[in-house]
């Protein structure tokens, strides 16, 4: 390769680090998308450049629908299903991953990774160089994983799928097998180039994912989602390195470790190791109990005129969303609520959980999208001090984030996960469709029977919206 | 380029990202999982050697579907990136115009 493409590859790198460089605040994000922009236009340019391309009007149709379909669906799509987006983004680049392996494989002489031997009789063979077999065969099992845990991730939130999680008999022992076998299989494939390893690769790569996504409970989806995002730059930097291309190792790199710093994050915030995230189950199981106990318990219940006038006279309501917002879309009637309170001479701030929603950062954008100022919207750790000097806690569809029994009931699921400390806010509003239904982990909420609790059962929308009506 | 150069490369962009995204504000997570994906997507790179090669029909058209597929990922992850990234506003004081 001559000098100025090497180059132009890590201009382009470049240009990705500075994209995810930008998003350290939203004044410099939009500056560092565009710099990502540029750089994947470089990669482009340069690539064909570079080559002899024998089918040009081909490829320009293929990135014209590709592109088309994208444009269409970043358009339309809600900012609620944001989680399902991204979730059907990742198959993608893990199937673009594993259709650029097979070619690789099929004609290994035009990405430059083989060797012909010519016999001195016979027909000559074209061997692929054995480095280029084992990042080949890690790259299409990271893909195939990636595409097929991706689906499943997709249609779990697209609620085409039951969020709850599948557990098959023997599910770790079949889990382990397989990944065992991929990894021998890889290793052989460095001996024997014959199709069916490569292709046993693939299938067992696509299975592995499978399995590996169904035992997983929505609730556990902002891990999956980011472990996914992961897997999808290792596949691309695997790719680079078969390709000996810098702007995909980079590139790679830098989405690999972002998905797992992410990963990382969600854990964290649910006092979960990864491990028993990833080997699911959790969620699901212990609904019944929870819902039973929830029942018989005495409870206060508010009606939106009580909620109006409490907030009303408050000095400042600390609004805690949850899924709940997202699933009934009431950030636009809560922003108003928020507008009338601040008319009132009320001081409002949101409080945001980092695993609230179905995805890293999903309230953000939800109450980005209605409008709401990103510097009244503050972390846990930065606002949480701030509960005990609040007059109104609002909690709007989150329900384990708010749970204090984290905190003191030590045979509690979430004990010891970071939550809010919404019960020492002076008077907590907690909106709930019913008090029936308990949170994902399916744990009873003791915060519902407080004396400075008032449940209010509605529909998050509608029980904002006559807020927002007995404010006026 | 030799494997151990390609290595260096890897691991120091592995160290890079480490601290370029632990910079990130939690609020624009999710604004960062939509722009790796449409970087991620710099695969594409292999699906066009792919399908702009001769000597291999199959190869080529799977780089070509690899070519549209990345598309839909790099077009699609940008466009939406810009669109959450255009939301994010800061408050607006009195007689202050000068936010985005």
């Amino acid at each position: 390769m001559p000098a100025w493409v090497l180059l132009a590859y890590l201009i382009s790198g470049v240009c990705f680090i500075l994209a995810l460089r930008g998003l350290s605040s939203p004044e410099s994000s939009r500056r560092g998308n565009r710099a990502g922009m540029i750089g994947m236009a470089i990669a482009v340019a340069t690539t064909l450049a570079v080559h002899e391309v024998a089918s040009l009007p081909e490829i320009i149709a293929a990135m014209v629908i590709g592109g088309g379909v994208g444009l269409v669906t970043a358009r339309r799509i809600q900012m609620t299903a944001m989680p399902q987006l991204v979730a059907a983004f990742h198959s993608l680049v893990g199937m673009a991953a594993v259709l650029v392996g097979a070619a690789a494989y099929l004609n290994p002489e035009a990405f430059g990774i083989a060797v012909r031997i010519t016999p001195i009789l016979g027909p000559s063979i074209v061997s692929i160089l054995p480095v280029s077999r084992i990042e080949m065969g890690l790259g299409v099992a990271i893909g195939a994983v990636t595409f097929s845990g991706s689906v499943i991730a997709f249609l779990k939130l697209n609620g085409n799928m039951s969020g709850k999680p599948i557990l098959l008999p023997l599910r770790h022992v079949i889990n382990l097998g397989t990944i065992l076998g991929i990894v021998l299989l890889i290793a052989y494939f460095t001996r024997d180039q014959a199709p069916w390893v490569f292709f046993t690769i693939a299938g067992l790569s696509f299975a592995i994912g499978f399995l590996l996504i169904i035992p997983i409970g929505g609730a556990d989806m902002p891990v999956v989602i980011s472990m996914l995002n992961s897997y999808s730059g290792w596949a691309a930097a695997a790719m680079g390195f078969t390709l000996h291309n810098s702007a995909m190792i980079i590139t790679g790199a830098l989405v690999g470790s972002s998905g797992a710093i992410l990963s990382y994050i969600m854990c964290r915030a649910m006092n979960r190791s990864f491990i028993s995230v990833i080997a699911g189950g959790f969620g699901g199981e212990a609904v019944a109990g929870g819902a039973a106990a929830a029942i018989d318990r005495p409870y206060k219940r508010g009606s939106a005129e009580d909620a109006a006038f409490l907030m009303s006279q408050a000095d400042q309501v600390i609004i805690v969303p949850g899924y709940g917002m997202a699933v009934s879309q009431a950030q636009h009637a809560l922003r108003e609520m928020a507008d009338q309170l601040k008319k009132e001479g009320v001081r409002v701030k949101y409080a945001i959980h980092p695993v609230a929603g179905r995805m890293p950062g999903h309230m953000n954008v939800l109450l980005a999208e209605a409008n709401v100022p990103y510097d009244e919207v503050f972390e846990l750790e930065d606002i949480n001090s701030e509960f005990a000097q609040t007059d109104v806690a609002f909690v709007i569809g989150a329900n384990d984030v708010t749970n204090p029994a984290a905190k003191t009931d030590k045979s509690s699921p979430i004990y010891g996960m970071p939550v809010l400390d919404v019960e020492k806010a002076r008077t907590v509003l907690f909106v709930k469709r019913s008090m029936g239904g308990v949170g994902y982990a399916g744990v009873d909420n003791e915060l519902f029977y407080r004396d400075n609790t008032m449940m209010l059962l509605a529909d998050a929308k509608k029980m904002v919206e006559e807020i927002v009506k007995s404010l006026g | 380029m030799d494997f151990i150069s390609i290595l260096s490369i890897f691991v120091l962009a592995c160290f890079v990202g480490y601290y370029v995204v632990w910079s990130v504000t939690p609020a624009l997570h999710t604004p960062l999982m939509s722009v790796t994906n449409a970087i991620s997507s710099v695969i594409v790179v292999g699906a066009l050697i792919a399908a702009a090669a001769g000597g291999s029909p199959s190869s080529k058209w799977l780089g070509l579907v690899a070519v549209a597929l990345a598309s839909v990922n790099i077009f699609g992850g940008f466009a939406v990136t810009a669109r959450m990234l255009a939301m994010y506003k800061k408050r607006e004081r009195q007689g202050d115009k000068t936010h985005a």
